[in-house]
């Protein structure tokens, strides 16, 4: 018997514009293929003569912590606690603020490129003129970070019913109309994005220490640089804990109280020498060849395009192809890494609620750990090269994606006749989540692609290893140029994820990424 | 029916049972029993317990039941054939599945390829069943159960997303396919064409249970809508 096929059926069924898959599965070959290219060209050698003997010391340290001095673990955590808050609620304030204007394409370009910026790159920027103080540590943290809570403020603006604000009388002001009908619809998800950000904070604050600002990761990278693990464990478990307990203490009711408490406990302030600010701005950061020069004469434009060529060979190259090959690698490898750990927490692979307790509990803690750190570490146990990097920010980045995968599971309505084990994975839940998964990787791109050319401050041969050395040669025009070619290049990738989340129609509402 | 020579070895039974679902009492004080060999149709309106009772004969014969739900269920983005194939997931190993997850394999193909003819569903076999039309996503539903060649086919409402024509005639090709049917219907010219029995549920009970050949379209009117 065969049954007559309806006029609406296509005439060739094998036409490739019939398969929805076919545009999803191109996408990840080439971003394999790229990536397999791309891990050709890098060196990914373990350069220590013995890995295991420094991961049998750092693991012996992990298991004996051990506080040589209880007031400076406890300040490190305060001032880590202190410039996390205080920056996350200026960025919100500011962000809020931008959101407003949201839909102007200069405000867009403005909130773009200061958080294309990372929080590190900020601060060095900042101790030029403000030195090692809190105003610096505040200041970092609260201007990308306002970048990044007005994207998110305006997109969430713009996506609530306009129902409500279609019923309001005409005759109110724009303002009012604006806090009547469209922030109480956006308020939840403000709120919630903005409590995740704020754990983002405490790692971006810990992190701010490597450079010497008085928090955890000041204390965490001496440790651990002079091989003193018990005392790196001991800071390295209080950041978890700090961030492991947030949820139990940091309630919305106490938020005024705890507040009023680091604006006391750690008051923005920096002496900051008005001259040096002048000289900074009017002169250490204009190209070395324009000081003083007159602008428009052949000779100074000349030593300018010299100056530029050199240098462009010589640093923004390299390091641009380098934060390329090292981002892609690492986007790949954070992908493949989402994938196979999001069964830790889905229910359809793990039923016993216990056991599936702990696979949550290990994304969670994988998460936690700032690529910064994990990177550093990688450094000491592997040596100098580029796995180190490749592996912190795929376990970061593929914790924080699988985890929300695993999640995004329980949400699949599954026949009852459906298979189990690797046979579901594949056939039902794979199929199910891959635009998900695409979507959350290319939002994620972006931020990888920050925290690869950050990572060359560790000594990586990305951007920031470049933007890094210029600093402790104080050629504050080469840094400056470095950090807006980094800049340049995350706006881009940004753009072209952007690009990409449309055409293969995925969803563009951010998630808690 | 009560000839107790005559009746062959019951395939499911209740007797007494209390069915819910989600917490919530559906049916109550059910005494059933189905034979080998019978085609039977579950009428009522919706809500009256037909799904339920479809699940808990499911669930007593997992490994024997061919099984057709309302809701297709089918795997969006995956084509026709791999839809149709997963019904014959456990009879070939995990490599196998694996490999013809990436690449359609010719023995894979030379089973789904008839099946699909069977449907009318051979011009769409590599398309994203996302992409398909109600009635089709249903097609590709039954060709997942036909591809299972087990003996009990059940079914809820296999056939509401087709046109009348070719309701009949998928009903037809799964009671060729399959031993025993048990099918939630809707459509009471197809049960009575179809099928050999009539099971009437209302109100948490069966209130009818007798041959098709004893009833007519107006003895079923009643389960709709008059309570």
């Amino acid at each position: 018997m065969a049954l007559s096929t309806p006029k609406s059926g296509t005439p060739s069924g094998t036409n490739s514009n019939n398969s929805s898959a076919s545009a999803l599965r191109n996408i990840s070959f080439w971003f394999a293929v790229s990536a397999l290219i791309c891990l050709l060209l890098v060196d990914i050698d373990i350069g220590t003569a013995d890995p295991w003997a420094e991961l049998g010391l750092m693991t012996a340290g992990a298991l004996s912590p051990s506080v040589w001095s209880w007031p400076t673990l406890l300040s490190s955590l305060a001032n880590t606690f202190a410039f996390a808050l205080q920056g996350v609620t200026i960025a919100a304030i500011a962000g809020f603020v931008l959101a407003l204007g949201y839909r102007f394409t200069l405000v867009r370009a403005f909130c773009a490129f200061i958080r294309s910026i990372h929080e590190l790159f900020w601060a060095l920027l900042f101790m030029q003129v403000a030195g090692l103080s809190s105003l610096t540590g505040l200041l970092a943290i609260a201007i990308p970070y306002a970048g990044t809570l007005a994207k998110i403020y305006g997109e969430l603006f713009e996506e609530v019913d306009p129902a409500p604000a279609n019923n309001l009388p005409h005759t109110a002001s724009r303002l009012s109309h604006f806090f009547y009908s469209v922030v109480p619809l956006a308020w939840r998800s403000m709120a919630t994005y903005t409590s995740y950000r704020f754990e983002c904070a405490i790692r971006s604050s810990a992190i701010l220490g490597f450079v010497g600002l008085p928090t955890l990761g000041f204390h965490l990278e001496t440790a651990l640089s002079d091989g003193h693990y018990s005392e790196a464990a001991a800071f390295f478990y209080a950041l978890l804990l700090l961030i492991g307990t947030l949820r139990l203490w940091l309630h919305k009711r106490m938020l005024p109280i705890y507040l009023v408490a680091v604006f006391y406990y750690l008051p923005p302030q920096a002496t900051i020498s008005w001259q040096l600010l002048v000289r900074f701005v009017t002169e250490d950061i204009v190209p070395a060849p324009l000081r003083g020069q007159a602008l428009l004469s052949g000779e100074t434009s000349n030593n300018f395009v010299q100056w530029f060529n050199l240098l462009w060979q010589q640093q923004v190259w390299p390091g641009l192809v380098n934060t390329v090959l090292l981002g892609q690698i690492s986007l790949v490898f954070t992908g493949l890494l989402a994938l196979a750990l999001l069964p830790l927490n889905s229910s359809l692979f793990i039923q016993r609620r216990w056991k599936r307790g702990i696979g949550d509990s290990i994304l969670i803690l994988l998460r936690t750990l700032p690529e910064y750190l994990l990177a550093f570490i990688g450094l000491l146990i592997l040596g100098p090269s580029m796995l180190p990097a490749i592996l912190a920010l795929g376990i970061h980045n593929g914790a924080i994606i699988g985890h929300l995968l695993g999640r995004y599971t329980e949400e699949l309505d599954l026949r009852a006749d459906s298979s189990s084990g690797i046979t579901l994975y594949f056939y039902e839940v794979l199929p199910r989540i891959y635009r998900q998964f695409l979507a959350f990787l290319f939002y994620r791109w972006e931020v990888i692609l920050r925290e690869t050319a950050i990572l060359g401050i560790l000594g990586i041969a990305t951007l920031g290893f470049y933007i890094d050395s210029a600093f402790e040669t104080f050629r504050f025009d080469v840094a400056l140029l470095l950090i807006l070619v980094s800049a340049a290049l995350n706006i881009s990738v940004d753009q072209f994820a952007r690009y990409l989340r449309q055409r293969l129609q995925l969803k563009t509402v951010p998630e808690s990424l | 029916m009560n000839d107790a020579v005559k009746q062959p070895k019951a395939l499911f039974q209740f007797s007494d049972q209390r069915l819910q679902y989600q917490g919530r009492t559906v049916l109550d004080n059910l005494s059933l029993s189905i034979a080998s060999g019978e085609r039977v149709a579950l009428i009522g309106e919706s809500g009256a317990g037909k799904s339920t009772l479809l699940k808990a004969l499911r669930e007593q014969r997992p490994d024997q039941v061919a099984w057709c739900p309302q809701q297709p269920g089918l795997v969006p983005i995956l084509s026709t054939f791999h839809n149709i194939y997963m019904g014959a997931l456990s009879s070939h190993s995990l490599a196998y599945n694996l490999v013809n997850l990436i690449k359609p394999l010719p023995g894979a193909l030379n089973i789904v390829e008839p099946i699909a003819k069977q449907l009318g569903l051979e011009q769409h076999l590599f398309s994203s069943t996302d992409k398909l039309s109600g009635g089709q996503q249903q097609r590709t539903s039954i060709g997942r159960a036909l591809i299972q060649q087990r003996g009990i086919f059940l079914g809820d409402e296999p056939v509401a997303n087709v046109d009348e024509y070719q309701g009949v005639a998928l009903l037809q090709l799964i009671c060729q396919s399959h031993d025993t049917v048990v099918l939630a219907l809707h459509d009471i010219a197809q049960a009575l064409s179809i099928c050999t029995r009539i099971i009437g549920l209302q109100d948490g009970a069966i209130v009818l249970d007798a041959p098709s050949e004893q009833l007519q379209a107006s003895d079923l009117a009643g389960l709709y809508g008059a309570s």
